[in-house]
């Protein structure tokens, strides 16, 4: 049957760019509307640099490694691994408003749209990338009051292409999480199983050679985490350089992740038919 | 000019959870300007329906179209000429009436000024008007479903589905929704998919689709129904064609 009804107008370049600020728009005025998010968001790794950091600057000396030229305070040391951790607390916050928006039917809404599914799904990854990264400003507004700055002011910026693309691998993870997860309960698993092992096991809190020395096979399971990438990568750009092995391998896993996540959503194959309703 | 005679088709839908079957090739199709009922019990396979023709997940067998389009291979244009009003509340509580609507418009690639003007007669037509800066969680219920009702009609569609809309509703709001959405059907031509397992909200013009543990039981005016079936109602028609107890004697909500 060929159709020929009052045809609204097809989705071009236009009508996907209104969509996409759309989506940015409703997911910043979501999370100016969550104070409580916004100031956990903050509070965390503030903690972190705070207490955790200066109870241990005295018992973790760093040495000199790349990209420092100098001995560094262990507060330097852990805040990119801290900025990383605001990108991954909120990739997996996204993943959690994912599996909540699509019990509350808000998922399904942004399904609806006729704009292609990989690109609603993008536009929703970029919208809380965008998040991320003012969370991400916030915290190093505070820390340069504690004397953590980097070393020119235009590092600020350079290191915006590195907060972009790995809050893009974190989001596209959560979202990939958020396909497979059954239900809002198991997000409490998601905690424990996936942020604070990856975490942990990454060079965020302490540079791969010392975890070297304590454990070989820890620091293999390091090496094999892509969050030790993305801290490197952000810890490089935050001094102006890059970091080519941790750009590809970062670079690599989003678009692995994504396309699984697109994947994963995919009407046809659909994970999501496993759940019913 | 070659127009599809059907705003929705549903031909031949099988859907199965694993070893489940939630539908068993259903056949229907809803007119544009009608008012159609799809009428079930609680896990008659509606909600199933509904997201094969919302292009959650595709069919195991069968086509949906939208006025011609097929869902699954054309979901642009069939999806740009469907509005949904989800069973769940689907308002973000946080945001104004406005804020919803606008978020709803730039999902469909509205402009501003062309969304702005539908929404102002679309809120005057739920009777919302006054509260389009009010934030979503200040409304009632039923003042809840008008707005999403407004909303799934912003970008124009002509055909209009909604899942279980009364649930949960007072008589007097149940009464206004069924009123704005029946007036959609006849003054404005478009097509009305309306899901319930309430018999009450039923007329005997109206056209019914009974659905019944996945198959399709009946499909026909409500008045055809209760002959064919020589019943007095059609909540007695609904008890002899599945077994099943009719559905409106044991809700009055």
């Amino acid at each position: 049957m060929s159709a020929i009804d009052d045809a609204p107008r097809p989705f071009g370049p236009a009508r996907l760019w209104i969509c996409l600020n759309g989506i940015i728009w409703r997911e910043s005025l979501r999370f100016l509307h969550q104070r409580e998010r916004f100031i956990s968001a903050l509070v965390r790794p503030l903690v972190w640099l705070f207490i955790f950091a200066a109870g241990f600057r005295q018992t973790l000396g760093v040495s000199i490694i790349p990209p420092y030229d100098t001995y560094v305070l262990y507060e330097v040391y852990i805040t990119p691994g801290l900025m990383a951790m605001i990108q991954l607390f909120n990739g997996m916050q996204s993943s959690l408003s994912m599996v909540y928006d699509r019990e509350m039917g808000s998922m399904r809404m942004l399904l609806v749209s006729p704009a292609p599914r990989w690109f609603l799904l993008t536009s929703k990854l970029i919208a809380g990338v965008a998040v991320s990264i003012l969370q991400v400003y916030a915290f190093l507004a505070i820390a340069y009051f504690w004397d953590i700055e980097p070393p020119n002011w235009w590092n600020y910026l350079s290191v915006l292409p590195a907060l972009m693309l790995s809050g893009l691998m974190m989001g596209a993870f959560g979202m990939l999480l958020s396909s497979l997860i059954k239900q809002l309960e198991n997000f409490a698993g998601v905690m424990n199983f996936v942020i604070f092992p990856m975490f942990f096991a990454s060079s965020a809190l302490y540079p791969l050679w010392r975890v070297q020395q304590g454990s070989p096979w820890l620091a293999l399971v390091c090496q094999a985490n892509p969050f030790t990438y993305a801290v490197e990568l952000t810890r490089f750009a935050f001094y102006g350089q890059i970091e080519p092995i941790s750009l590809a391998v970062v670079l690599g896993c989003t678009i692995v992740f994504l396309a699984s996540a697109i994947w994963a959503y995919d009407p046809g194959r659909g994970l999501l038919m496993r759940r019913g309703g | 000019m070659n127009t599809p005679t059907s705003a929705l088709t549903v031909e031949h839908v099988t859907h199965a959870y694993g070893a489940r079957v939630a539908l068993d090739d259903v056949s229907f199709s809803v007119a544009p300007g009608s008012f159609t009922v799809l009428l079930g019990l609680n896990g008659a396979g509606k909600s199933t329906l509904f997201s094969v023709i919302t292009h959650l997940y595709a069919p195991k067998a069968g086509v949906v179209r939208i006025f011609g389009h097929d869902v699954a291979r054309q979901s642009g244009a069939a999806l740009a000429r469907l509005g949904v009003v989800f069973q769940s509340r689907t308002l973000d509580p946080d945001l104004t009436v406005e804020q919803n609507l606008a978020y709803h418009g730039a999902l469909q690639g509205m402009r501003r000024g062309e969304r702005r003007e539908r929404q102002k007669l679309l809120l005057e037509r739920v009777g919302l008007a006054d509260r389009v800066r009010d934030r979503a969680r200040h409304l009632s219920g039923g003042q809840m479903r008008r707005v999403e009702i407004a909303r799934a009609l912003l970008h124009e569609p002509k055909l209009i589905l909604l899942d279980e809309p009364t649930a949960g509703l007072d008589i007097q709001a149940r009464a206004d929704i069924l009123a704005v959405v029946r007036d959609l059907a006849r003054d404005d031509g478009v097509g009305v998919l309306w899901t319930t397992h309430l018999v009450d909200e039923i007329r005997s013009h109206d056209h019914v689709v009974v659905l019944h543990k996945g198959k399709l039981r009946a499909d026909a005016t409500s008045g055809e129904i209760i002959a064919s079936a020589g019943a007095s109602s059609i909540g007695e028609a609904f008890t002899r064609l599945t077994g099943a107890r009719a559905p409106a004697e044991e809700s009055d909500a």
